[in-house]
């Protein structure tokens, strides 16, 4: 199970040591148990679809951060599919937004269609079972943070509906109760992959965290509140995982942030609330990983790539990425 | 201006040039400082040599830029090419390249052109945590280290205390726009001496604003790019803005248009109001008072169909204004003067301040005694 820890948070906020008091739950709980990078940089465009694609492609992706576009490389869930045979019900991908709709799927040749993770994108799911309440969920629905305005529109609505019901079991009024009692779109991200492995128990899960993203807003109390809340669900998460025979003892989970947040000091952009200049503090980040045969309590200085991840996961889950640029990350394999 | 300096200009490399085109088409709604500097850069960069130019700018020269770029009408269009060279510089990985050259060329113009420090030392306030009764957080943490931190300061009347002291500087010293009220909430105060903006006095502003966002994003063809165009290309008239000085006007509506946030939180305003004072005019004086913003609805709420009317989260915007004020530190700090420069926030009702200048030793705490005027006059 791969977690990007999102989007975008600054290593002075989470793992540097004026930033621990924000994710009590990883330091107490998952840290003793992890292998920790302290450097993995960035190299790429720091838009949130483009660099999520780029993790998940192990290439760094340059399509248009705001399109409804498919990567142009193979993902890591193509590969896997096609290497080891699974069927499109084994790899999923939760993630925030509409923009995020074509993340599981390359267009490329040897790959690309039929070959791809299935994507559920639960503020979609919500829209759908919502709609007709009279609530004032617009504003919940905005697809991403740096453009508040605009939602891609998606035509599939009939399709997230039966997804709901077939796959998930849940019924669009259960649904929507639950919904009412959840404090944030990560939250319903996290409700949602409850379900999935419950019910569909797929062996290769991709879930992307956008609370933190609030930042944009210039909120400050905001974004800290995103960051704590993610740290929390990253906990439930690795609970989950632990608690259900299919995943207990057998899972390796890796959470990592897309990238990181412009420095204070860079006068070209506005300290945490962007992330724009691509500065250090903007390309630099944080790889934690946990599960059987991963060594516990490590720290490693090293610096890694975001690209690192696919290569790294095909060793993890025995499949070849052929067109991933990185390396795989020699102490997790 | 620019075809006074045609020569000039023609020599420079088009990865840079419509940046500087769109900051002289800019130039009549600019504060002086700003003409000040746009006029000594053109003057810089006539005056170089031809070896000189292609030294200054060669890593400029070194940008590769598509045809459709090349092409674009960017003598009438400097902005759109600005913002499609930005896409372009990201997706071709040169970002970093042209970064390093967007620094070296600062930096160089930074020691030719620089405008001469105030006359006076600068003074930046800080006012924070308006309605704020008791609470569980450290305040001032990041700007601890760079000043003396007051326990026992007398509250009453100081927002009228700062604002004298402001208004004074401003009487003894009068330059445009040199002397700064910048309220997240309602005005405390208007003087002509001062430049007074507040959230509260924009409202018809926003509305008019997120009421033609959301007309634009209907119409067919709107995507996230052609909206924040058509959101930069707002002129005052356009939210029914109208008399006054148009320079302010013009600058108050930038605030909303190409703000983040701006239009929807008051600590967002008021952070980004004075990020954009303190380098656009470079005043001399600058009180900022940031107030209460809106509570953010968590999802339950937003889900429950129940209308509810807007409540203000005063600790949250205690935390906004807190990292607010460490960057109005900041970002006075990069203008010419810096090393006497004074700064002080406040943590509004209560006995806590903390002042930063060259009379203020650092990372200290004093459990001196006395009213904010007197704490004034230690600091300046």
């Amino acid at each position: 199970m791969v977690v990007t820890f999102g989007g975008g948070a600054r290593d002075q906020e989470t793992f540097a040591p004026e930033g621990q008091e924000n994710i009590p739950n990883m330091m107490r709980e998952l840290i003793p148990r992890a292998t920790f990078f302290t450097q993995v940089v960035n190299r790429g465009i720091l838009g949130h679809y483009v660099a999520t694609a780029s993790l998940a492609t192990g290439v760094y992706e340059t399509i248009n951060n705001f399109a409804v576009l498919p990567p142009e490389s193979p993902t890591a869930f193509e590969y896997y599919r096609k290497d080891r045979k699974r069927p499109s019900s084994d790899t999923w991908v939760v993630a925030p937004s509409n923009g995020f709709n074509r993340i599981g799927e390359s267009n490329h040749r040897s790959y690309g269609q039929g070959l791809g993770a299935r994507v559920i994108l639960p503020k979609y799911l919500l829209k759908a079972a919502m709609s007709g309440s009279g609530a004032d969920y617009e504003h919940l629905l905005r697809d991403n943070y740096e453009n508040p305005y605009y939602t891609p529109e998606l035509e599939n609505k009939e399709f997230e509906l039966e997804q709901l019901e077939t796959i998930l079991k849940l019924s669009a009024t259960d649904f929507r109760s639950h919904a009412r009692t959840l404090s944030s779109p990560d939250e319903l991200s996290l409700y949602i992959v409850r379900q999935l492995i419950r019910q569909v128990a797929p062996s290769f899960l991709w879930v992307t965290m956008h609370d933190i993203d609030v930042a944009h807003a210039g909120a400050y109390s905001l974004y800290i509140e995103g960051i704590r809340r993610t740290d929390r669900l990253c906990l439930e998460l690795w609970k989950l995982l632990e608690n259900e025979p299919e995943y207990s003892g057998k899972t390796t989970l890796l959470i990592l942030p897309d990238f990181g947040r412009d420095a204070d000091d860079d006068a070209g952009g506005n300290g945490f609330q962007h992330h724009r200049t691509g500065d250090a503090e903007a390309r630099t980040t944080w790889l934690m990983a946990i599960g059987p045969g991963i060594r516990e309590g490590v720290i490693y200085d090293r610096a890694v790539e975001s690209i690192d991840l696919v290569p790294t996961l095909g060793e993890i889950l025995k499949f070849s990425p052929s067109f991933a640029q990185g390396k795989p990350i020699s102490e997790l394999v | 201006m620019a075809s006074n300096n045609i020569p000039a200009l023609r020599r420079l490399p088009l990865s840079f040039l419509p940046n500087l085109l769109r900051e002289i088409i800019e130039c009549d709604f600019k504060f002086p400082v700003e003409r000040v500097a746009l006029t000594r850069e053109l003057d810089h960069l006539g005056a170089l040599s031809d070896a000189q130019v292609a030294d200054l700018f060669g890593t400029f020269y070194r940008i590769k830029l598509s045809t459709q770029l090349e092409n674009l009408d960017w003598v009438n269009s400097p902005a759109q090419f600005v913002e499609q060279l930005s896409a372009h510089l990201w997706t071709t990985h040169q970002l970093d390249a042209f970064r390093t050259a967007a620094t070296t060329y600062a930096n160089e113009l930074n020691v030719v052109t620089a405008l001469d420090a105030p006359p006076l030392p600068r003074l930046g306030i800080s006012i924070i945590g308006q309605g704020v009764g008791s609470f569980d957080y450290v305040l001032f943490r990041k700007l601890r280290p760079h000043g003396t931190y007051f326990n026992r300061i007398k509250p009453e009347n100081g927002l009228r205390i700062l604002l004298d002291a402001v208004k004074a500087r401003a009487e003894v010293h009068p330059v445009p726009y040199g002397h700064w009220y910048i309220d997240g909430g309602e005005s405390a105060d208007s003087d002509s001496t001062l430049t007074c903006i507040s959230y509260a006095a924009l409202e018809p502003v926003r509305a008019a604003l997120l009421s033609r966002v959301h007309a634009e994003i209907e119409r067919p063809g709107m995507g996230p790019e052609v909206l924040r165009s058509t959101m930069a290309a707002l002129r005052p008239a356009d939210l029914g803005v109208s008399g006054g000085d148009e320079v302010l006007r013009r600058f108050q509506v930038r605030l909303l248009t190409e703000g983040s946030g701006t239009q929807l939180f008051s600590t967002s305003f008021a952070q980004w109001a004075a990020r954009e004072v303190l380098r656009r005019a470079q005043p001399v004086t600058l009180l900022v008072r940031f107030a209460p913003r809106q509570r953010q609805k968590p999802m339950d709420e937003l889900l429950s169909a129940v209308p509810a009317q807007p409540e203000a989260d005063v600790l949250g915007s205690l935390v906004d204004a807190d990292m607010g004020a460490y960057y109005n530190w900041l970002n006075q700090q990069r203008l010419p003067g810096a090393a006497q420069s004074r700064f002080l926030v406040w943590f509004e009702g209560h006995s806590s301040a903390l002042a930063i200048g060259p009379p203020m030793a650092r990372g200290t705490v004093s459990d001196s005694e006395g009213d904010l005027k007197k704490l004034l006059t230690w600091l300046l």
